[in-house]
């Protein structure tokens, strides 16, 4: 009886770790595999617009020419058109300056919130996400109505007497650089809140009992302790602004050329599937890096806890 | 003690909220002292520290420190260091990197600081662990790095806050005369704040017992456990009896005080009138306990033994008196013989001189 409650304990607990691999391969590997197949192909007019289909009722000859016509033609022409180069690195440009906008402005922000009374730090942190609970879109559009010619930011800076007459900010890349700053505060702030409001006060004593002012036990003691939460928050901002589609597309212009417009471009206005393939592909590519090390951070994060 | 003082807390008071942590306390401590301030938590006395090193102001009345005004000075402008309860211990710097933070706040040369450091190192004994991180040490190997980082600037006054608190027993003690021999050595003052009588006891030159942001006493720990001026610091250092009785006669040398029909006879410690109420507080380790009535002995009654608490060096006999009074008496095992051997319910005789006790008015 014992022994049979174990075994069904063990083979249920297997199951447990196996789901997390099965819902991978299911909602991410399976997904990327077609995505590199597609990759891999030729446009088409036909439905669906790519080529060669696996033809399974072909037999072994059907799957031989199958492979014979996959090439790596689209991630050649990736590397010799100028736009999609130039796209790249805009998209990497418009995520480090954000990142690092972020970074600037969150840190003060995230220091606040961990220094302010405990009875108020539930409620301040509510106020930093409670923006979020509305529509995405819904807040786009108002950032729209807000930076329009005779919107709120111009009546602002017109009555402060900052600029003489109204400036343009829609179609413009500090637009976008507005609108993700914005919509991925929280993602900044929150990792840093969190290093900064476990950090023990009595090593900013102690780093003041040996005589250091306090903008020097900032630089000395509190930077480097938050050093985890500041990389947490950089990756989780910086991933998925390389990605972003909304605000470059919405708040930008021509200039602020992002990758995910250009695949938006080649899949949806070209209907060229396997060129859209190739570059999310390669975006992927990019941002492995990243991604990694930020899940290194994070298991390693786990494990001393 | 006519020299000045190296730090005096002169009438100061300190409130958080409704509490009133610090009370309109007034205290010197002189240099080269190793100074305890011993009480129970929340008595203040982590305050009177926190007062010292800075990061507390105090609402009313001055901190000194060699005769000037410390108000308005910041923690890191002051010539004090503390150790801290926790250690507070940096976590991304090395053992090195940790006692040489304080030395690079004061720009010293470089090889000056490496020299510093070193000697730091060779003092706590820690030379092989240079450039381990905190969270690769032990307890006692971080006690010792905190320690050492507290001295490597040299201050004028050495803060313990708890410093021997998260330690184990057995190098707790050891410890303990460590600091005392480090604090010889390098003729630092040294202020601790403590709520073990024991440590107190061990370290220190003079103890501050302290009760609700007073002082209760000041003195040597010879004076403050054989002469405790207030039944409170009698019972807060070390065991006693406590003898509640009527005052009935005052001669020049002793006094009489009488309970339940027991008569006692105490050294006139304190100024008391005959037919008010006093309190006789009495050492256990004073009181003999014998088979026999002593016919020498001033002081004595007869009991039972109640209970018994053999202690290793000591043996603690609870004894209850004809007039149904407890008492605790204790002997050494060492001086205890085995034709004397003392056991549960016997009849015994409990007897000590009126020198033994000390007369108690509050």
């Amino acid at each position: 009886m014992g022994d049979m409650s174990k075994t069904t304990n063990t083979r249920s607990s297997r199951l447990i770790v196996l789901a997390p691999y099965a819902w991978l391969v299911l909602f991410f590997l399976a997904p990327f595999l077609i995505v590199l197949k597609i990759s891999l192909s030729q446009s088409t007019l036909m439905q669906p617009p790519y080529a060669p289909l696996l033809a399974l009722d072909a037999g072994w000859q059907g799957l031989k020419d199958f492979f014979g016509a996959l090439s790596l033609d689209n991630y050649a022409a990736l590397f010799t058109d100028a736009l999609y180069r130039r796209s790249y690195l805009k998209s990497l440009e418009v995520a480090a300056v954000s990142t690092a906008i972020l970074l600037f402005i969150g840190y003060p922000v995230a220091y606040a919130l961990a220094r302010a009374p405990r009875r108020w730090q539930a409620i301040l942190v509510l106020l930093v996400v409670l923006p979020f609970w509305t529509s995405f879109l819904i807040r786009v559009y108002a950032w729209i109505n807000i930076l329009q010619r005779d919107g709120l930011l111009n009546d602002a800076l017109l009555a402060l007497h900052i600029i003489d007459r109204p400036t343009t900010w829609l179609a413009t890349d500090s637009a976008v650089y507005i609108g993700i700053v914005y919509s991925y505060f929280p993602f900044m702030v929150l990792p840093l809140y969190a290093t900064l409001e476990r950090m023990d006060e009595s090593l900013l004593e102690a780093a003041a009992d040996l005589g250091a002012p306090p903008w020097k036990t900032f630089f000395l003691v509190t930077v480097p302790l938050s050093l985890p939460g500041i990389a947490a928050g950089a990756l989780l901002c910086f991933i998925p602004i390389t990605g972003e589609f909304v605000m470059p597309d919405l708040l930008g212009s021509s200039a602020t050329l992002m990758i995910g417009q250009t695949l938006w471009t080649e899949f949806f206005g070209n209907r060229d599937w396997p060129a859209a393939a190739a570059l999310a592909v390669v975006l992927l590519v990019i941002l492995a890096g990243p991604i990694l090390l930020y899940q290194r951070r994070e298991a390693r994060a786990l494990e001393r806890r | 003690m006519a020299a000045q003082p190296l730090v005096t807390f002169d009438r100061v008071t300190k409130r958080f909220g409704d509490f009133t942590a610090i009370d309109d306390l007034t205290l010197d401590i002189f240099e080269r002292e190793f100074f305890a301030l011993l009480g129970p938590s929340g008595c203040g006395k982590t305050t009177l520290l926190r007062l010292l090193a800075g990061f507390e102001a105090p609402d009313e009345g001055r901190v000194l420190l060699g005769g000037e005004d410390l108000a308005g000075v910041p923690p890191y402008r002051r010539p004090v260091n503390m150790m801290f309860q926790s250690y507070a211990l940096f976590p991304h710097l090395t053992v090195a990197g940790n006692i040489a933070f304080g030395l690079k706040q004061d720009r010293l040369p470089k090889a000056e600081i490496a020299e510093r450091v070193d000697e730091m190192l060779a003092l706590v004994q820690l030379g092989a662990l240079a450039q381990r991180k905190p969270d690769q040490l032990s307890g006692g190997q971080r006690q010792r790095v905190a320690l050492a980082r507290s001295l490597a600037k040299r201050p004028k006054v050495l803060l313990l806050d708890e410093p021997l608190a998260a330690l184990d027993r057995k190098l707790r003690e050891e410890t303990r005369f460590e600091l005392k021999e480090l604090q010889a050595r390098l003729a630092t003052t040294f202020v601790i704040v403590t709520h073990d009588q024991d440590e107190a006891m061990t370290v220190a030159d003079r103890i501050a017992v302290m009760d609700h942001g007073r002082i209760a006493q000041v003195g040597v720990p010879a004076e403050i456990y054989e002469q405790p001026n207030s039944r409170w610091v009698a019972e807060f250092v070390g065991d006693v009896n406590l003898i509640e009785g009527r005052v009935t006669t005052v001669y020049p040398s002793f006094v009489l005080l009488e309970r339940d029909g027991l008569r006692l006879r105490v050294a006139a410690t304190a100024v008391v009138s005959p037919g008010t109420t006093a309190w006789a507080a009495l050492r256990p380790e004073k009181i003999s306990i014998a088979h026999e009535a002593s016919d020498s002995a001033e002081n004595g009654a007869a009991g039972i033994v109640t209970d018994i608490g053999y202690l290793g060096t000591v043996s603690r006999y609870k004894v209850r008196l004809d007039c149904g009074l407890v008492v605790e008496a204790a002997m050494m095992n060492a001086s205890r013989r085995a034709s004397q051997t003392i056991g549960v319910n016997d009849r015994v005789w409990l007897s000590w001189t009126p020198e033994a006790g000390v007369l108690l008015t509050r």
